[in-house]
């Protein structure tokens, strides 16, 4: 029984603990833990040793010279008041502007996003049903043959490192095989067989990791759902296993299931920057790379809080499927 | 059982994987000393060649020997990921215990810290905290630290409330022990197991996030090189298939693969045991 909210007369009481307000609440903690994040990346990115007035122009500037070009990037304004200029500069989607290229920022990422974007969806596309599979199957199978196997081998999978799955790929397919081109560069895709030729190897190598990731906590959210007591009255009842499974356990085992999904996505953000470095995809992830590069920290301060949203907005998303999923929660 | 004992019947991929992380670990402290050449010394006219008699592992785009190149590469990358591993897992476990004994407000606060720091996603972390303070191995140690405490302390701290509840911790609370006692001698040693298992993993993590920077040439700087920074600069070899880049991920792969397949043993059977 949900304990009732003490104290709150009448329709405030009745929303705390409804459906609603569960939602309500999850995507305020969301919100506020992205305010947190950007002060951390703000803070990281603002205690340079360094001045970025400085590095722009070069040991041999005038002192006038650094002190225009501070006024000019707010950078003689303190720290706090910068944050806060920042942060109202997010929420309006001005990311200020590149230290080398002069362009704002927020155009920058909006010419690269949807290439990310389209490569993350692939891969997920690709993987999210492959992974529930494995993942599903095994815990039906536990312990037998089957289920070690597949146990061995993905543990094998979570390990790899992403640019050695790329480079044996681009050895195979496109040196040894010749079937596709090591470089994709995604710009002119017109027919599906370019589409598949541009990202098959990218989607290939993000896969290979969390696909093997998102089995192996499918499996372990499936298996905990398999030990429950309604599982065994099933099977006292003689349904069949795979009906137990799919008809029983599935249901109750979508809440971490979504949140497995989630987190294996969420390594997606990391992977994708090797992989877009190796395949010199033009996509969000070369950007911040580049710009890491030549500390240009506008551009790293904007990709990592699209990178970090994105991861938030994934947790919450996994949240909220849990909620929905869950009918406890549902019929409060 | 004695941990000898555990070890003697793992399993047969924990014993691969043991017998993988000896390897890996005696390469570390004694490969230097076993390389056949200095590791910055060019020594053949063929770059990129392949695997020889004189060069088991070939040579690189300079013509230096891959072997030794390799040899003192996995130096800089179990070290680095075991100071940053231990690192991660003494912080999250002390933190963790100052939590779960102390409790209330404080256990509130350091979780609600922790949940912010975990919800910036490694890679993220580390590309800012070296675009703003430039890529050395001593900054690759902390922001490797700092990206898997809260990791570690999620686990520790799940560990320690259970632990907490248990009577003997009651008993020692009742009969007036002061927090750190209770922390240290009661606590403790009640998590010592899974926090072991746990800095296993914090170090395949570490691996793949430093040598992850070193291929996109921002983690360990020239003129030293870890595995990582080896795929880098032989990356050019590929289109011929030279050794000399895919060695290196390979030996990588190794590492990573043998700590998770000795975790998976270990930890797989305490849990069967405490079943």
């Amino acid at each position: 029984m949900p304990e009732p909210a003490r104290g709150l007369p009448g329709a405030l009481g009745r929303f705390r603990g409804s459906l609603p307000a569960l939602v309500v609440q999850r995507v305020a903690v969301g919100l506020v833990t992205l305010v947190v994040v950007s002060a951390i990346i703000f803070a990281i990115t603002s205690l340079l040793p360094g001045d970025a007035a400085q590095a722009i122009l070069g040991q041999a500037a005038t002192p006038e010279a650094v002190a225009a070009l501070r006024a000019q990037y707010g950078l003689d304004q303190p720290g706090p008041l910068r944050y806060l200029h920042w942060l109202a500069g997010l929420a309006t989607g001005d990311l200020g502007r590149s230290y080398t290229a002069g362009v704002p920022v927020a155009d920058l990422i909006a010419g690269r996003l949807p290439k990310s974007l389209m490569l993350a969806a692939t891969t997920a596309a690709v993987s999210v049903p492959i992974a529930l599979t494995i993942g599903i199957v095994s815990a039906m199978m536990r312990g037998g043959p089957v289920d070690r196997a597949l146990n061995l081998i993905t543990l094998c999978m979570v390990a790899v490192p992403e640019f050695l799955v790329a480079t044996i790929a681009v050895l195979v397919f496109a040196v040894k095989l010749g079937w596709l081109s090591a470089l994709s560069n995604a710009m002119d895709i017109a027919t599906p067989t370019q589409f598949v030729r541009a990202y098959a190897m990218p989607v290939f190598t993000l896969c290979f990791v969390i696909i093997a990731q998102m089995a192996r906590m499918t499996r372990a959210a499936v298996i905990d759902q398999l030990s429950a007591s309604y599982v065994e009255m099933a099977l006292l009842k003689g349904a069949r296993p795979a009906r137990v499974a799919l008809r029983h356990a599935l249901p109750n085992a979508i809440g971490p299931i979504a949140n497995a999904v989630a987190l294996s996505v969420s390594y997606l953000l990391g992977g994708v920057v090797i992989v877009e470095a190796i395949f010199s995809y033009p996509g969000v992830a070369t950007l911040m790379v580049d710009a890491v590069t030549n500390r240009d920290m506008p551009i790293v301060q904007g990709c990592a809080m699209i990178f970090c949203a994105g991861y938030l907005l994934l947790v919450l998303a996994a949240d909220l499927i849990a909620i929905a999923a869950n009918p406890r929660l549902r019929h409060r | 059982m004695s941990a000898v004992a555990r070890l003697a019947t793992l399993p047969w991929p924990g014993r691969i994987g043991l017998a993988i992380v000896a390897f890996w670990l005696a390469m570390a402290a004694f490969g230097g000393f076993l390389a056949p050449h200095d590791v910055g010394a060019i020594v053949s006219q063929d770059v990129f060649g392949a695997f020889s008699a004189r060069h088991p592992l070939g040579t690189d785009y300079l013509g230096r020997d891959m072997l030794s190149r390799i040899l003192h590469g996995s130096r800089f990358t179990i070290g680095l990921a075991l100071a940053a591993a231990l690192a991660a897992s003494t912080c999250g476990t002390a933190i963790a215990l100052v939590a779960a004994t102390a409790g209330g407000w404080v256990d509130e606060a350091v979780s609600r810290v922790m949940d912010a720091f975990i919800s910036i996603p490694s890679k993220m972390l580390a590309l800012v905290m070296v675009a703003a303070f430039g890529s050395s191995p001593a900054l690759l140690i902390l922001t490797a630290a700092l990206s898997y405490t809260p990791g570690a302390f999620r686990i520790a701290r799940a560990l320690a409330v259970n632990v907490r509840t248990l009577d003997f911790v009651q008993a020692a609370r009742a009969r007036g022990e002061g927090l750190p006692y209770i922390a240290a001698v009661e606590i403790l040693p009640n998590m010592v197991n899974p926090m072991l298992a746990d800095f296993g993993l914090r170090f395949v993590f570490v691996v793949l996030l430093l040598s992850g920077m070193s291929f996109l040439g921002l983690g360990v700087q020239p003129p030293d090189a870890d595995l990582g920074s080896l795929v880098r600069e032989n990356i050019s070899g590929l289109f011929e298939g030279a050794p000399a880049v895919i060695v290196p991920a390979a030996a990588i792969a190794t590492l990573t693969v043998g700590v998770n397949m000795l975790i998976d043993s270990v930890s797989g059977r305490a849990r069967a045991v405490e079943a």
